[in-house]
């Protein structure tokens, strides 16, 4: 999975308010178990959540950052953001799908619809298109 | 696999202030602020991180400033999810 990240030559951070320390131990113990050679990311720490609250996800009464993720384009801007509640993880497809769309969008000035994967149908914003999307996209 | 180096002698930064903040905002966790908002500049940080294969070392967000990033939060290690 990471390589598919690489590909897209995007940088992945993994962030929580354990200590560096603990993400070692982590990695060794357990994560090299699951994937081969261990998770190649940098793995962050917010030791009190104070980068978790500028990002509006570090949970208070737990002392712990839910789980957040931050999509942010070459300019440094925030382009997505997706945030839950702990029980239910993340689906990595789908972050694909819009890193993916928001790199097409960047490189081409069209936008693209609803559910959008690459090789679909983009659209060029522009007063001809007013009215006009029914004959060029439906759901 | 070359030997992993411990950098983390000085405590990292934490949340750097933008240009125009008061530095003592940032400071004072009753006046944090949530800053992300979709279509605005990241709050930039510096923080301490272990990577596989280099160890220990402080990562700063804007360092990787003209690349696309992903940037995970998760409640916490040896958890389930």
């Amino acid at each position: 999975m990471h390589k598919e990240f690489e590909d897209l030559d995007v940088t992945v951070l993994s962030m929580s308010t354990d200590s560096h320390f603990v993400h070692k131990i982590w990695q060794e113990e357990e994560l090299s178990k699951m994937v081969d050679g261990g998770v190649p990311f940098p793995m962050l720490s917010d030791g009190g959540g104070k980068i978790g609250d500028l990002y509006g996800v570090y949970e208070e009464m737990a002392g712990v950052d839910i789980r957040g993720r931050f999509i942010i384009d070459p300019d440094f801007v925030i382009r997505a953001m997706e945030v839950l509640t702990p029980e239910v993880g993340r689906n990595p497809k789908e972050l694909l799908r819009q890193i993916k769309a928001f790199q097409h969008v960047v490189a081409t000035g069209e936008v693209t619809p609803s559910g959008w994967e690459p090789g679909d149908v983009t659209l060029t914003p522009g007063p001809a298109l007013v009215g006009k999307v029914w004959e060029q996209w439906k759901p | 696999m070359a030997e992993e180096k411990d950098g983390c002698v000085k405590p990292a930064a934490g949340p750097i202030a933008s240009p125009g903040t008061d530095e003592l905002t940032i400071t004072k966790p009753e006046v944090v602020k949530v800053q992300a908002r979709v279509g605005r500049e990241a709050p930039d940080f510096e923080a301490n991180a272990y990577v596989i294969g280099e160890g220990f070392k402080q990562v700063k967000l804007s360092s990787y400033k003209g690349k696309w990033i992903v940037l995970c939060f998760y409640p916490g290690d040896f958890t389930f999810v």
